[in-house]
């Protein structure tokens, strides 16, 4: 039987994973979606406005999901965690209280008026209710990753019995690792939401999809992800480097660092072996970590060794990184690819939609990887030096948290499957219902697959 | 009374279980009515057109109206982190079937939309069963509550009449705001579920008045302390007012010109908010009954200062537009379009 810490902590995990997956997405769609109101608003450009009605809908979809999955999360604190908020409570209250008052509301209250209120109010109130909506769902990750990125690395703050208390604010929350992390999270929703309007808008025109507004949304997609891919590269690196200073036990368990080492390999590939403390089968790259981390081929890292019995498991963390990485590698070629096809050639292969199909929710699997890593690697501690997340759980009998577990894991599986399953439904109807497209198709810049349209390349889109 | 005066600086606790309150009681009247319309709505294969008018009258607040339920319990959780920890350990497994419950409604309300044709009916079933699991897990939770999280036989069929009342008011409360948002045969209709719903809620709320000063001697000696009694028995007595009131206005509805739609959702949340005034006047200053007061279990001033700065420049921006969006989406509800 296993016990109530690790039922909680796959429970918590499992609810964290779920819920993430759509405020990616829907964090950057809505600005996305902010864009094409404003085109539509400066241009009078009707496409504009179909590509704004279609992905509306797949955003109130997503947003939906993202809401009732949010609600669980605000009890998981009480019901599994109690020693998380007795202990840092002063600090984690009124962050999570922020979020409510100003994102929560904020978003809930204007989108009402974003999908339903488009002929009650003025268009200019409409732009303005999507930009609140916007706001609030940035806003959201704002406090959010405050407080996470506290966890991690946490400052403003002093113990007195036990009980952390707040010193200074503006400390706590523009904490050391916080910038790093909110910009990597608000890239990440970038380049996740991207793929996802490539990947459907891709599937709609492989369907025979002929109009113009799927083009238009694809095109969108791929500049921006082109445009994100490189940045996040850049502020990945950064927020590496950010870690190393502040917490070397998460880094040395990413590269699989077991003894502190100067020059030490960026291995390419190894099973790490907790048992014999090393590294099977490890294929590297000599001294290109250390160049990475300390700018010096020859600098030190810091190994396991040096944290007995205080760092994260090593194989998660290891691979977890790696898939993260390649994912974004993966969707940095494929960006600029894309881009340069539509440059030189102004159209894209059947192929290459193939493959942005597959890579719609290639930003999820890159943000699970990554908030992966970040989170096992801050074991064995809930609050870096302050809590132990297995001094933080709660009292009550295994038996609740696998009845629970199995409440949440049911539903979840029956969610996405009809998520994944009306996203579809909901392209294939794209494709043939008219009413999103009244006019013909007109040339607008350089879009993909646009049928018996003399392209004109004068016109960019962005 | 004498904490206060003792603790003559700790009024800070004081404000936030006042915000707490404000927070519980606009959610029961909020997500009330919306919670309501889902267990109203008729499952007939005919019924669909009806259907799709009820949810139209919610689609624009549902999402905010919840907001509430993570206001609330935001709070309990930042100025009463204690009481948080312990409400929720006893109530583990409801709170676990509410989350379900709401996961269920609150996609199905966007699936039923988007999803083909055939699964509508299936979505639709989604919708009212998750409103149902709801209600029926927070009315049971309040019984646990008032009953001090006790498990013996008794306790067990309190809860049950207190989940069957939630569920009754809930149910009243969303089909007299449907009284407002339809017209034509869909209101005539409603009229007469209020009607019903109002009668059941009224068995409800008088067998739990009736009920919890017997069990709580607290709860009695608070109520019937001459004389005091005088003043606070005009609460129960203004909210039985109310019922019969709506009642009789129920039975006279529809009139010309739809004249008084409006005034039974309003009676009834009246009537909401004396009941929850019973509820908070019972039980003051003890946040969880009996064990622990808003003081003992309160955070750290510092924090809550912070929190309270925040909360007094936004929730009036709240409630603006909150107000701005009921404004947008006012009169009788129309066919739900994205454009």
């Amino acid at each position: 039987m296993l016990d109530t810490l690790l039922l909680s902590r796959i429970q918590f995990a499992a609810n964290i994973s779920f819920h993430i997956l759509f405020p990616t997405i829907t964090i950057a769609l809505c600005w996305i979606l902010v864009f094409f109101k404003l085109r539509f608003d400066f241009t009078n450009d009707p496409v504009w406005m179909r590509a704004y009605r279609f992905w509306v809908k797949v955003f109130a979809l997503t947003f939906a999901l993202g809401v009732v999955s949010g609600i669980t999360m605000s009890f998981q604190f009480g019901t599994n965690w109690p020693g998380y908020m007795e202990t840092v409570g002063n600090i984690a209250g009124p962050l999570l209280g922020y979020e409510v008052l100003t994102a929560f509301f904020l978003e809930a209250t204007f989108l009402g008026i974003m999908l339903f209120g488009i002929k009650r109010v003025p268009s200019k109130v409409h732009t303005f209710s999507a930009l609140m909506v916007a706001v609030g769902t940035t806003l959201s990750a704002f406090w959010i990753l405050a407080l996470n990125s506290w966890m991690q690395t946490p400052t403003g703050h002093e113990m007195r019995d036990g009980v952390a208390h707040a010193v200074s604010w503006v400390e706590i929350i523009f904490n050391p690792s916080f910038p790093y992390r909110l910009t990597h999270m608000l890239l990440a929703s970038g380049l996740t939401a991207s793929f996802f309007v490539c990947g459907i808008s891709a599937y709609r025109i492989l369907k025979g999809d002929l109009k113009l507004a799927p083009r238009l949304a694809l095109k969108t997609g791929l500049i921006v992800a082109a445009i994100l891919a490189p940045i996040q590269a850049f502020v990945g690196d950064a927020h590496g480097l950010n870690t190393f200073k502040y917490q070397p036990q998460k880094i040395a368990a990413m590269e699989g660092v077991w003894e502190t080492e100067d020059g030490a390999p960026l291995l390419l590939f190894a099973i790490p072996n907790e048992e014999t403390r090393s590294n099977d089968f490890a294929i590297g790259i000599p001294k290109l970590a250390s160049l990475i981390l300390t700018h010096d081929p020859d600098g030190k890292i810091l190994g396991l060794n040096e944290f007995p019995n205080d760092h994260p498991p090593v194989a998660p963390m290891f691979f977890g990184f790696r898939i993260m990485v390649g994912m974004g590698i993966l969707m940095l070629i494929t960006a600029w690819t894309g881009c340069y096809f539509l440059y030189r050639k102004k159209t894209l292969s059947t192929t290459y939609l193939k493959w942005l199909v597959m890579m719609t929710f290639a930003g999820w699997v890159a943000t699970l990887a990554g908030w992966y890593v970040t989170e096992i690697g801050r074991q064995p501690w809930l609050v870096t030096g302050i809590l132990r997340t297995a001094d933080a759980v709660t009292p009550i009998a295994p038996n609740n948290v696998a009845l629970s577990l199995a409440l949440y894991l049911t539903t979840y599986t029956v969610l996405m499957w009809a998520y994944i399953h009306t996203l579809k439904r909901m392209a294939l109807k794209a494709v043939t219902v008219e009413e999103f497209e009244t006019a013909e198709p007109r040339a607008h810049g350089n879009l993909p697959n646009v049928p018996k349209v003399k392209v004109d390349t004068s016109g960019g889109v962005a | 009374m004498n904490e206060i005066i003792n603790n003559g600086s700790d009024w800070l606790p004081v404000v936030f279980i006042g915000l707490m309150g404000l927070a519980v009681l606009v959610y029961a009247i909020l997500d009330g009515y919306d919670l309501g319309v889902g267990i109203l709505l008729p499952m007939g294969e005919q019924d669909e057109p009806e259907r799709d008018t009820m949810i139209a009258s919610i689609g624009p607040f549902w999402d905010a109206n919840e907001t509430w339920l993570v206001l609330a319990v935001g709070i309990l959780l930042i100025a009463f982190p204690s009481a948080h920890s312990l409400i929720l350990m006893h109530l583990y497994i409801p709170v676990a079937l509410m989350l379900v419950g709401l996961i269920m409604r609150g996609v199905a309300f966007d699936f039923r939309a988007k999803a083909a044709v055939d699964h509508k009916l299936t979505w639709d079933r989604t919708f009212k069963i998750g409103s149902l699991i709801t209600t029926l897990t927070q009315g049971y939770m309040l019984g646990q509550y008032v009953m001090g999280f006790d498990y013996s036989v008794p306790s067990l069929l309190f809860c049950l009449l207190s989940a069957l009342g939630v569920t009754a008011a809930y149910s009243y409360i969303g089909a007299t705001w449907l009284v407002l948002k339809t017209e034509g045969e869909l209101q005539t209709r409603v009229i007469r579920w209020a009607h019903r719903a109002g009668r059941a809620a009224l068995l409800g709320v008088i067998s739990v008045s009736i009920i919890n000063p017997l069990v709580n001697p607290g709860v009695f000696d608070r109520w019937f302390n001459y004389p005091l009694v005088m003043f606070v028995l005009l609460i129960p007595a203004v909210c039985f007012l109310g019922f019969i009131f709506n009642d009789i206005l129920l039975k006279r509805l529809p009139k010309d010109n739809d004249r008084h739609s409006a005034l039974p959702f309003f009676i009834t949340s009246a009537i909401f908010t004396l009941c929850f005034s019973g509820i908070g006047f019972s039980f003051y200053p003890y946040i969880v009954p009996g064990e622990l007061t808003i003081w003992e279990a309160a955070s750290a001033r510092n924090s809550l200062q912070f929190i309270l700065v925040g909360a007094l420049i936004v929730i009036p921006m709240i409630l603006l537009y909150t107000a701005f969006s009921y404004h947008v989406f006012r009169g009788k509800a129309t066919q739900l379009d994205y454009h």
